[in-house]
């Protein structure tokens, strides 16, 4: 088989949380070599964050960290001293990329802003992920990802309504701004190829989260209309929600789009009369009796498990979905034949699900090749194998307080 | 400036669960040709919609087919596929989003395209993916959710589980086959060959579960929906997440440990200057633990957060997060981010007068990065149908005029 997509690219990585960890999953998963700088004086928040092995807290006892951070190096490095940071510098000198999620600001604090690294590596691609960018009145603030949601108008958009809006669950933002980091980051791996140039990307989280309500934006402007939520209902399909199934807490998707599909969910549930109502016979007909029918077809779901429910649907065409809970997620049958999940064992927590490689490349598929790093666990593999340092050198480092 | 992907040809043949791909593509430099049916992509039927000018335009539409150019062909008849063969010679990727095996059965699947063009790279989204138990399974945006994991997570507790009402599924879906491309774009570089990209809609939503299949799989833990409250963050309990102000409400999480340290200090700062209890000023913050807090601390504290919160704008706490540094951000509307000051400093919309429909006019939102090199194409144009016919198929395959008017006599484009 050939070599891997992202062979012989190393990348230093200074990120935390998820959307740094997460563009940089992407390129270990496909053989860059990305090697995290961390430091016990400033430990990343998900190391710090439930939910931890056997309930114990531990720096490398986190689920949380360990599912984002597989096939990745770590090095332990005190950034804030003269000769820790040189050790940072000296690496970057044999790297291909730079990328950080603070708040802007911090890098160039630290000495670490692009225009350091240009003198030190003058080709070099640094990628910063900030909350609200490089520039401007927010750009020193720090806001995690779901508070991102919130500021970027995910929280408006969601709930019932006949009540008050809820957050979507987590840092929506963090998905979002990952993929797109680790797409311009691959372009611009790309343009240095052709160009021999590296370059500075400035991505806002805030931003970047903007983009999947450019219709809502563009609306916004030009017709001053608001998008107010709707619960589970959409313009142009009925039934569509989340419907009660049999069991605690178990609920099917649906979403019946056109009138053919319509008949086939009639026929799929027994053709009841309901469902020969002429009324009913049209989306714009069903949208009138929105809640009878949700309340109908509720009485049918409700006698079968949600796996049931999708399985009779899905036979006859129609779109459901078992809403599916965690356990459910590792044990789905269409998630474990793409190897969405990656059973490895960790030093510390032994066996434990890393999230997988997110898609398939026929020719060069990602490969599990070793489990998320213990904090610093690799820092004399970096600095012997990587940085050529002799046994005297990594000593007189290692007494200055370098590796902390 | 030149483009980051200058040089390359994209054919994008998604509909609605793959376009925002070829759109980042366009962005980053790489020529998209979106190639639609005779009449025109369904896509140009999503709302929300433009009501004025002469011609409705989909707005979803015109977002996530900017800077491409717009030509049609049917594929479905044999002198359409001899046309698109002819295309892929040219052509650097394939990007499609129709069903699995649609494309095999018209000859045009991977291993047909890859004989006519060994370096073709062509990207599939799907779903569920090209192959296996819910292969021919039919999604949709709730669907796809529900089966990725994330929609369990959302929503009152003593209601159905939520999506957010402008619909997500196949962005996600899109921005990770853009991820998926440029990998298998870099192998080529590389190596010279092309390959089957293979992105499932279900898959990419996976991790937007977060921390809670590790919850499940290290401690046997199913996290529940808990409505405006965050679970899992404290031992026992859960702690408040979405606040009430005087005029909406807003994000903010209590934390401990050192990276909260400035945060705690502004807001305990702000409540004793707004006026709060005493057990404000007697609390050492920095011992804050969350893994440990007890119950009775937890809710005064949250008492009085609440309290301060709910009596005061999102503007004033706003104001004041901004000066002080407490982690917080308003639950903004789109209304309310159009009017942004940080968007306005950074540039990031532009007034435009859209070409085809002289009266429309927009605010387009900008790009979602910024480069110090290279150019970002933002350029505000979406095709109509067919717009680039003429350019396409004359400049890619010398076809004249007459023979494109004869194509589309009989139905090929």
């Amino acid at each position: 088989m050939t070599s891997l997509p992202l062979q012989g690219i190393r990348v230093v990585d200074f990120t935390w949380l998820i959307a740094g960890p997460l563009a940089t999953k992407y390129l270990a998963d496909y053989g860059a070599e990305v090697i995290r700088i961390e430091s016990m004086r400033q430990v990343d928040r998900m190391r710090v964050a439930a939910p931890y092995k056997d309930k114990t807290p531990g720096i490398n006892r986190s689920g949380f960290f360990n599912f984002f951070n597989a096939n990745k190096y770590g090095l332990r490095l005190n950034l804030k001293n003269p000769a820790g940071l040189n050790l940072a510098k000296r690496l970057i000198t044999t790297a291909d990329i730079v990328i950080d999620n603070f708040r802007s600001g911090v890098m160039t604090k630290l000495g670490l802003g692009y225009e350091s690294l240009k003198q030190v590596k003058p080709d070099i691609i640094a990628a910063s992920l900030s909350p609200f960018g490089a520039t401007g009145p927010y750009s020193h603030l720090a806001a995690t990802g779901h508070q991102i949601a919130a500021g970027a108008g995910f929280v408006s958009l969601t709930g019932w309504p006949d009540r008050d809006t809820v957050p979507p669950y987590g840092p929506l933002p963090d998905f979002i701004a990952a993929r797109y980091a680790a797409s311009a980051l691959l372009a611009a791996v790309s343009y240095r190829r052709k160009t021999g140039k590296g370059q500075f990307l400035d991505l806002s989280q805030f931003e970047a989260s903007l983009t999947f309500l450019s219709p809502l934006l563009l609306d916004s402007a030009l017709n001053h209309h608001v998008l107010t939520p709707r619960g589970n209902r959409a313009p142009n399909a009925c039934p569509h929600g989340v419907y009660r199934c049999k069991g605690d807490d178990s609920w099917c998707a649906i979403a019946v789009s056109d009138d053919a599909e319509w008949n086939s969910f009639g026929r799929a549930i027994g053709s009841p009369g309901w469902t020969k109502k002429r009324e009913f016979g049209t989306l714009s007909g069903r949208k009138q009796h929105e809640d009878e029918i949700d309340k109908l077809v509720e009485i049918w779901t409700t006698g079968l498990t949600a796996v049931a429910v999708m399985k009779r649907l899905q036979a006859a065409g129609v779109a459901a979905g078992a809403v599916k809970n965690q356990k459910e997620i590792l044990e789905d049958p269409q998630l474990s034949h793409r190897h969405a999940f990656w059973r490895l064992n960790h030093p510390e927590i032994g066996p434990f699900s890393f999230l997988g490689g997110s898609f398939h490349l026929e020719k060069t598929p990602a490969r599990p090749r070793m489990p998320a790093p213990c904090l610093g666990e690799h820092t004399e593999y970096v600095c012997r194998e990587i940085l050529h340092m002799s046994d005297d050198e990594f000593l007189s480092l290692m007494n200055q307080e370098v590796f902390d | 400036m030149n483009g980051m992907l200058d040089g390359l040809t994209a054919l994008d043949l998604t509909d609605e669960k793959g376009c925002l791909c070829g759109s980042i593509l366009a962005t980053l430099g790489i020529r998209i040709i979106k190639v639609e049916k005779p009449g025109g992509s369904p896509e140009r039927n999503i709302g929300p919609f433009s009501s004025n000018g002469p011609i409705r335009e989909s707005l979803f539409w015109l977002a996530y087919n900017a800077d491409k150019l717009g030509i049609t062909l049917s594929i479905e008849t044999p002198e359409g596929r001899r046309l698109f063969k002819k295309l892929v010679e040219k052509a650097d990727f394939v990007i499609e989003s129709f069903a699995p095996g649609y494309l095999d059965g018209l000859n045009l699947g991977y291993e047909s395209l890859s004989k006519i063009n060994p370096r073709i790279i062509v990207t599939s989204i799907t779903h569920f993916g090209q192959t296996g138990p819910y292969r021919d399974f039919k999604g949709s945006d709730i669907v796809d959710q529900a089966l990725g994991g994330y929609l369990f997570l959302t929503g009152d507790p003593d209601r159905p589980p939520l999506r957010v009402s402008q619909p997500q599924a196949f962005l996600h879906g899109a921005l990770e086959a853009t991820v998926a491309t440029l990998i298998a774009n870099s192998h080529r570089e590389l190596t010279g060959v092309g390959q089957h990209v293979d992105v499932s809609i279900q898959e990419s939503l996976v991790k937007l579960t977060d921390n809670t299949i590790p919850c499940w799989d290290l401690n046997g833990e199913i996290l529940p929906r808990a409505g405006r409250q965050r679970v899992g963050r404290v031992a026992r309990t859960s702690v408040t997440q979405l606040w009430r102000c005087k005029d909406g409400y807003l994000d903010f999480l209590l934390g401990g440990g050192p990276t909260y340290v400035k945060s705690n200090a502004a807001l305990a700062a702000w409540l004793e200057k707004v006026g709060t209890d005493e057990f404000i000023k007697h609390l050492d913050w920095d011992k804050l633990d969350m893994a440990r807090i007890s119950q009775d601390t937890l809710q005064h504290l949250e008492r009085c957060i609440g309290e301060a919160f709910a009596s005061h704008t999102k503007a004033e706490i706003f104001g004041e997060a901004l000066k002080s540094g407490i982690e917080l951000l308003p639950a903004w509307t789109v209304a309310e981010i159009a009017q942004n000051d940080q968007l306005k400093s950074r540039q990031f919309f532009s007034e435009v007068e859209y070409s085809d429909n002289p009266r429309l006019k927009l605010r387009w939102p900008g790009t979602f990065i910024k480069s110090s090199e290279c150019q970002l194409n933002n350029g505000h144009h979406a095709p109509s149908v067919g717009e680039h016919n003429r350019q396409v198929y004359g400049e890619l395959l010398g076809l004249t005029e007459r023979t494109l008017r004869s194509l589309s006599a009989k139905e090929v484009i």
